[in-house]
């Protein structure tokens, strides 16, 4: 199959960048979508050109690192799906394909196709973790967790931390980021000691970052390559309000 | 008998007791001491994350140090089945004995019994330890935890998260971490890569780095380094392992003075999705606990070309079954592999490619239904028909070996550090405990051994003897020189100027690797890739071409920094091949096997670790680490 890519070059966040328009031809419909990034980015070297700048690693959906806008939409057109595992048989001979980096605020542009997002570390640096140190834990079996909240607990921790959520949102919320590692540590015994402290601190620095606002429209969940439920982001306002009334809260203007 | 002149520095004493009274007479720091050193860690995956937060927690000022953006992103995050602990939760007869013989067995006697009993006896910590931090292992109805069982072994020891443990365990190191840099005693370096260690007067004193965002090459000076890189296993191009998982910070490390052991203990798992086509980047695994419900079959006719559901049960040779009656499908990965090998190479392999067989849940799902398959497996069927498009509750999943894992790296003593004083390795980086082949679900297991309960108290034991440096010795000529070095190869590099892509001379070089010193290797075909592999260096040196500039994020330069050390590393590995003239685990030279075709062991002969030392434009130089068996019988293994 042939195709025609419009990719979006960015030097580096302070450069304006603009969509430059490649064409391949006689791919193989089998090949994963980076697949046939690999085989732009050596015609590329071969005629001396500077290779399209794009995050990824594992290659098998679980570590995260890719991640981009294919068509407008976070990871392409197929549902719970990274876009390493986007196979060219997801797309038409002779398709024009639009590829652009994450857009939000929070997630400025390194080079091309490839965003920071450290600020997804600093919202769990601020209290997603149960303060335990190594050594002291009880014997693991002496905590009985029923299997259906062990399970919950489990989906809302698949997250792999993409930042499609992001990146689909009109407000470029990270609702559902946060309020996975909310919903997680909450559903189970040894992270609800630090709950309400967890939950205060976690909002508080994702409003630092820069993320806007949640209203529910349910895009973030919709286009997650883990299918992370919004039920998550009802959690985090269920845990929020209780913190809030604990009198946990920081007020931002403080 | 060998000669032997390595040591591993183990304490004397009763196997059961030894890493106890060790760890209790072992010299000790209190915070406020600790907190005058300052430790480099290297790579932040399951060991390197885990060690960085325990020492953190002790009080070291911990400098960590990642190619990666983030540490979640490591590739220990990409492990599926699960870590193996001696509970014995089920009742089964399981224990740290058993545990520790398994590991002993499946490596083929080729590993240290104080290192593996240690591990075992660890294995139990390490999950009490995840289940504080949060870890959501699979539980049963009771409320309590699941396991399941692995290959190589008869108990059910296994703990899971789905098919996403590695991700679950990464996740609760990570969350450690973070929480040790929420409070400043890590201090994260993201997007670097290692690219020297720097020896001041014999010691591991620092590092050199470049940054990957603006290319600056920079350098940092700490009391010591520890180095949890992980695997070299994409020597052979095409692997399971991430794209960026590299062989250069153990390389860098191995040619300023520590030795390298058994780089050719390589392990092939043997259920993988097989290669489709030319580009293919990577290859995926479908974790091995498919295995408990999966039958491995091929046609008895060669060059079958029906349809699997169309074979018959009579003209199907459910080939581990047949020859491995008693742990049948579930036979250790070197073995599974190299039987999938040798059917193929009879010809009756399936697929286009005539390089695959048939992983089939017919009977199980005919038995337990479909429901219970879906909740056990329903996340690696899913990614298996999304790479394959065909749907494995229908027809039978196709497989091959493919390369996993790798046993070797930098030779560690008991204390897990290099033969560089003040140089630590662990994880898969080092080559400890998994001897010639590693059991499945004994990664994790490793990792977080060495990382949480294992290096916090050997180089707390160190630092407590070494003079804390309390400030930054970068200025030193030792640390100008090496990072001048550093700024050296890049511009050689960048000016070679020539008309291949990085990774065109990547796959051929990974072409030959796993032709010579693949599932199966012989002397004439290790001699030819003595030849061929100086050959891929001359082309490499001569004919790529890195476009752009050093002085940003450059992903050609990147890759073609890691292919340089692969190169050398391959000769290393042809070397240790045919120096090992007998059949272990993963290594298998063809001269030596049984009538059977099975691992013939040589343990007169071959019974070391062995250890080589670089030298520049010279063979390596051998060292041996005599392995001594004084708690378990040396036996032929078995599996039948």
């Amino acid at each position: 199959m042939n195709v025609n890519l419009k990719i979006w070059r960015q030097g580096s966040d302070s450069d304006k960048g603009t969509l430059k328009t490649y064409r391949l031809e006689n791919i193989d419909p089998n090949i994963s979508f980076l697949e046939m990034l690999d085989i732009l980015n050596i015609k590329l070297v071969k005629e001396k050109k500077d290779p399209v700048a794009f995050d990824h690693d594992c290659r098998e959906g679980i570590c995260g690192s890719c991640g981009f806008m294919i068509n407008g939409r976070p990871h392409g057109p197929q549902k719970a799906t990274t876009v390493c595992q986007l196979h060219m048989r997801a797309f038409n001979n002779e398709d024009d394909i639009l590829l652009e980096p994450f857009r939000a605020e929070s997630f400025p542009v390194i080079k091309d196709l490839s965003v920071d997002r450290r600020s997804f570390d600093r919202i769990i640096s601020s209290g997603g973790y149960v303060s335990t140190n190594t050594g002291e834990a009880p014997e693991a079996n002496s905590i009985s967790i029923e299997k259906e909240y062990a399970d919950e607990a489990f989906l809302s921790s698949a997250c792999i931390g993409c930042g499609a959520c992001v990146a689909a949102c009109k407000n470029s919320s990270a609702m559902l980021f946060t309020s996975a590692k909310v919903s997680h540590l909450s559903l189970l015994p040894q992270g609800q000691k630090e709950g309400k402290e967890r939950v205060a601190k976690m909002v508080a620095t994702m409003d630092e970052e820069g993320f806007g606002s949640c209203t529910n429209t349910g895009a973030c969940s919709a286009e997650c390559p883990k299918e992370i439920g919004q039920i998550n982001i009802a959690r985090l306002n269920q845990e929020y309000i209780s913190s809030s009334l604990s009198g946990f809260l920081k007020k931002k203007d403080e | 008998m060998t000669q032997s002149n390595l040591f591993s520095k183990a304490p004397e004493g009763e196997l059961y007791t030894k890493w106890e009274e060790y760890k209790s007479n072992l010299n000790k720091l209190t915070p406020e001491e600790a907190n005058k050193y300052k430790i480099i860690v290297i790579g932040t995956g399951l060991a390197g994350a885990s060690a960085s937060a325990t020492l953190a927690e002790r009080g070291f000022n911990v400098h960590a140090f990642s190619f990666h953006e983030s540490p979640r992103r490591a590739h220990s995050i990409a492990a599926q089945g699960g870590i193996n602990a001696a509970k014995n939760y089920k009742s089964d007869g399981d224990s740290v004995m058993r545990l520790f013989y398994d590991t002993i067995k499946g490596g083929d006697f080729r590993s240290r019994e104080d290192n593996v009993y240690r591990l075992a006896e660890i294995s139990k910590n390490i999950i009490d330890q995840c289940v504080a931090q949060g870890v959501p292992f699979a539980r049963e109805y009771g409320g309590l935890l699941d396991n399941r069982s692995f290959g190589g072994v008869q108990v059910s020891r296994t703990f899971y998260a789905r098919g996403q443990t590695g991700q679950q365990l990464l996740l609760g190191a990570y969350s450690a971490l973070s929480r040790q840099m929420e409070k400043k005693k890590v201090v994260f370096y993201p997007r670097h890569d290692m690219l020297d260690v720097v020896l001041v007067e014999g010691k591991a004193k620092g590092i050199v780095t470049r940054n990957l965002v603006d290319g600056k090459v920079e350098t940092h000076s700490a009391d010591i380094v520890i180095l949890a890189t992980g695997g070299y296993s994409n020597v052979y191009y095409l692997s399971t392992n991430a794209m960026a998982s590299n062989v250069t910070a153990n390389w860098r490390a191995h040619r300023k003075g520590a030795l390298f052991a058994n780089p050719s203990f390589t392990q092939i798992h043997p259920t993988c999705i097989p290669v489709k086509n030319d580009f293919q980047s990577k290859l995926t695994l479908m974790s091995e606990s498919l295995r408990n419900d999966g039958r491995v079959w091929v046609p008895k006719k060669k060059n079958d070309q029906r349809k699997p559901t169309e074979i018959p049960e009579e003209e199907r040779d459910y080939y581990l079954e047949r020859i491995y009656p008693a742990f049948g499908n579930l036979v250790p990965r070197d073995v599974a592999s190299r039987r999938a090998k040798e059917v193929c190479d009879e010809g009756r392999g399936i697929g286009p490619t005539g390089f695959a067989v048939y992983l089939d849940f017919q009977k199980a799902i005919e038995e337990k239904g479909e429901d219970f398959i879906r909740e056990k497996y329903g996340n690696l069927f899913d990614m298996y028909q999304n790479i394959t498009d065909e749907n494995p509750y229908k027809t039978p999943m196709k497989i091959y070996p493919a390369v996993h894992y790798t046993m070797g790296g930098l030779w560690v003593d008991y204390n897990l550090m290099t033969t560089i004083k003040g140089l630590f390795s662990i994880g898969e980086s080092n080559f400890s405990d998994h001897g010639a082949n590693r059991l499945g679900a004994s990664a994790l297991m490793q990792g977080l051994a060495d990382g949480y309960f294992v290096v916090p108290h050997t180089a707390m034991d160190f630092l407590a003897k070494e003079t804390p440096l309390m400030q930054d010795i970068t200025d030193r000529p030792e640390f100008k020189e090496a990072a001048e070095k550093t700024k050296n190869e890049i511009a050689k590099l960048m000016s070679v100027d020539g008309k291949l892509a990085v990774d065109e001379v990547h796959r051929e070089l990974g072409k030959i690797v796993w032709d010579k010193i693949g599932m199966a290797r012989n002397e004439a075909g290790l001699k030819e890739a003595l030849l061929e592999i100086p050959k891929i260096k001359e082309k490499f040196w001569n004919d790529i071409s890195i476009p752009g500039s050093d002085k940003d994020i450059n992903q050609e330069l990147e890759k073609a920094l890691r292919i340089k050390d692969f190169i050398e590393l391959a000769e290393l590995m042809a070397f240790d091949a045919l120096d090992r003239k007998e059949s272990c685990g993963a290594h298998f030279r063809e001269e030596y096997q049984t009538e059977e075709n099975e691992a013939e062991r040589n343990d007169q002969d071959y019974k070391y670790v062995a250890a080589w030392d670089y030298a520049e434009n010279e063979e390596p130089k051998l060292y041996k680490e005599e392995l001594k068996y004084n708690n378990v019988k040396l036996k032929t293994r078995s599996y039948k």
